[in-house]
């Protein structure tokens, strides 16, 4: 009932929907970076949407298999081999004991998820299969995958899963998400932002300077963040509070929202993903929209962001809008 | 310092569709901290629906909410209704632990970490004690020592990563320890370093990146996942918010003495529960101070 990873890729670890609950102990909410991706890879192979799956960064595992297991392959595109032979993605696959998975380069965004029938099965710590490698938390062994890891799958779920969208009705060989729905990975996004928190620290100029400038992400890109370069933000002048530190982009340490963009220094904006650091020192000026998060996972080092200032009621239309998104695309599944 | 201050008004602001941010005050303070915690205590006790994470910090809060459980507008209601509740301290208590933590300070693990990392220092010819002493207008590191270990400091956050805790000294303002982070952050920290950044000092929980001063190291673990020491029966994290610490100086052979008990699987923290008077504590914090002594170590 296992995976034999061959090759572990570059950061492949164990996620599912997170771990809420534990952030006022600096323990991140955690999760696929990407959530539709593994909502929707594990309703092709007929699991709940909370099942445990792999998230592959930039470059994914080769693997073979010891049991009979249904895959989906979602999020980047990516080319997926069984065999050496071409998959299709957005599409549950049979795999048969020994056969061999495998995956070409990305040709767009930057995460890929593998849902397997019954989920990846390794310990739920604190209510989440997550990995948080640096608090030696959940996922598998805590870390990344290695070459020779031996990774358990549970058992594959029949009919009726908790809280899943129908799953093992449509799921199964064959079933497979409609072109025309599959998210599309773009080299620019747009990521809608309620300003606050401390926006009130940038100068009239610094909030033009954050809304019109075409933000390039730089390497540092991970589970705890994103940091984009491409100008310098104004803030306007102060004598600091005391205990908030000398710099002007310097606050008392707060608390941080996941989506939350920082700004250390005023350039190179910071923008926190599901595995954020809880709290820390520096003005954060806006939150990208929960809405929005997927995009951003996708997000390849060199690519273009922009941020457009939306009120809250507009993010909360856009989550409506996103949780609509999701069910149509599940609720389309079919078996081909 | 007076708690008999009006109601005011805290700012709040939303952090995206999942985030409210309560700022108690801009800058830090004892009596800010203590609003917070009062504030804290008010809405875990309302027990509002749709709240997932409930996180104090030193002059904040922030809340993580489900917008599908509760209208992100009556969250706000009902919050401002609390805070205006809970913004006069009054004789109010708030439930806390006097806890002992043994640090060796000027220890070798630190002291081999700040060498390397000399570069990235304000002064590469000084350790990070000399530097904080002569910052403070102290004649020399034990002088520091001294008055970092002897009056206690009080968790006024918990994060940043897992477990780690920010703390503030419960001395007056022009008594506050105060000193610059590094010019730019080390890769590398040991666990359990005792650092010090602002008026903040922290317990770095695991070993990673660190740009706060390092003045030694804690001899038992804070944060324990694997949870195989009792202290760890019912959360994996030593500290919470509104702990008070008291850092014993101890030297490397009790240092050791301490890691074999850790090892062992016998190492428990002293940890002494106490109903925090919070009025009490902002109205004379050494008077305060001697009684959290008395209770540490059972007059």
């Amino acid at each position: 009932m296992a995976l034999e990873i061959l090759e572990p890729g570059l950061a492949t670890t164990v996620q599912d929907l997170g771990r809420p609950g534990h952030y006022a102990l600096g323990i991140p909410i955690g999760g696929a970076l990407d959530r539709r991706a593994a909502v929707v890879a594990n309703a092709l192979v007929g699991n709940e949407p909370g099942a445990a799956v792999l998230e592959c960064t930039y470059l994914g595992p080769r693997f073979a298999v010891t049991v009979p297991a249904l895959l989906a392959v979602t999020g980047a595109e990516v080319q997926t081999r069984v065999n050496d032979e071409p998959q299709d993605s957005w599409t549950a696959i049979a795999l048969a004991p020994g056969d061999v998975v495998s995956f070409g380069l990305l040709t767009a965004g930057a995460r890929y998820y593998l849902a397997f029938s019954g989920g990846i099965d390794v310990p739920v710590v604190l209510g989440s299969r997550s990995t948080y490698a640096l608090g030696r938390l959940g996922g598998f062994e805590h870390r990344a995958l290695r070459a020779g890891d031996v990774v358990p799958l549970g058992t594959a779920v029949g009919g009726e899963g908790a809280g899943g969208p129908e799953p093992g009705v449509r799921a199964g060989a064959g079933a497979t998400v409609p072109p025309q729905l599959r998210p599309r990975q773009a080299a620019e996004i747009e990521l809608h932002v309620v300003l606050g928190l401390y926006d009130h620290r940038l100068s009239e100029q610094g909030r033009e300077t954050l809304l019109s400038t075409d933000w390039r992400l730089t390497t540092l890109a991970d589970r705890t963040g994103m940091r984009y370069a491409g100008a310098t933000l104004e803030w306007t002048q102060r004598v600091q509070p005391f205990g908030a530190g000398s710099d002007q982009s310097n606050i008392v340490d707060a608390g941080y929202p996941v989506g939350s963009i920082q700004v250390p220094g005023g350039t190179e904006p910071i923008v926190l993903h599901r595995d954020a650091v809880s709290g820390g020192g520096y003005a954060m000026v806006g939150t990208v929209v929960s809405a929005d998060l997927d995009l951003l996972a996708q997000a390849m080092p060199g690519s273009i962001a922009r941020f457009r200032a939306v009120e809250l009621a507009e993010a909360l239309r856009l989550r409506a809008a996103y949780a609509a998104g999701t069910r149509a695309i599940v609720d389309a599944i079919a078996r081909r | 310092m007076s708690g008999a201050q009006p109601t005011r008004e805290y700012r709040c602001s939303w952090g995206g569709d999942e985030f409210l941010f309560i700022e108690i005050d801009e800058e830090m303070s004892l009596e800010a901290n203590f609003r917070a915690a009062a504030l804290t205590r008010g809405i875990v006790e309302a027990q509002l629906p749709g709240l997932t994470d409930i996180c104090p910090s030193n002059a904040s809060l922030l809340l993580r909410f489900d917008p599908e459980l509760i209208a992100p507008e009556e969250l706000l209601a009902r919050v401002r209704a609390l805070a205006a509740g809970s913004a006069e301290l009054g004789s109010s208590t708030l439930p806390s632990r006097v806890i002992e933590v043994p640090v060796w300070y000027d220890d070798p693990f630190t002291g081999e970490v700040g060498a390397r990392f000399r570069a990235n220092h304000q002064t590469p010819q000084q350790s990070d004690l000399d530097y904080a002493a002569a910052e403070n207008g102290f004649a020399g590191r034990e002088e520091f020592i001294r008055a970092h270990s002897s009056s206690p400091w009080i968790v006024t956050m918990v994060g940043f990563v897992a477990g780690l805790p920010f703390m503030y000294q419960m001395v007056p303002r022009e008594r506050q320890l105060q000193v610059p982070k590094y010019l730019s952050p080390r890769t590398d920290t040991p666990a359990l370093t005792i650092g010090h950044g602002g008026c903040f000092t922290a317990i770095y929980s695991v070993r990673g990146a660190g740009g706060y001063q390092m003045f030694g190291v804690a001899a038992a673990p804070i944060y324990e996942p694997e949870r195989t020491l009792p202290d760890y029966a019912d959360s994996i994290v030593l500290f919470r918010p509104g702990d008070i610490v008291f850092f014993a100086p101890v030297d490397g052979a009790r240092y050791e003495q301490i890691r074999a008990e850790v090892d062992a699987g016998s190492w428990r923290y002293r940890i002494v529960p106490h109903e925090l008077d919070l009025a009490a504590a902002l109205a004379d914090p050494d008077a305060y101070t001697s009684i959290l002594r008395e209770v540490l170590h059972g007059a």
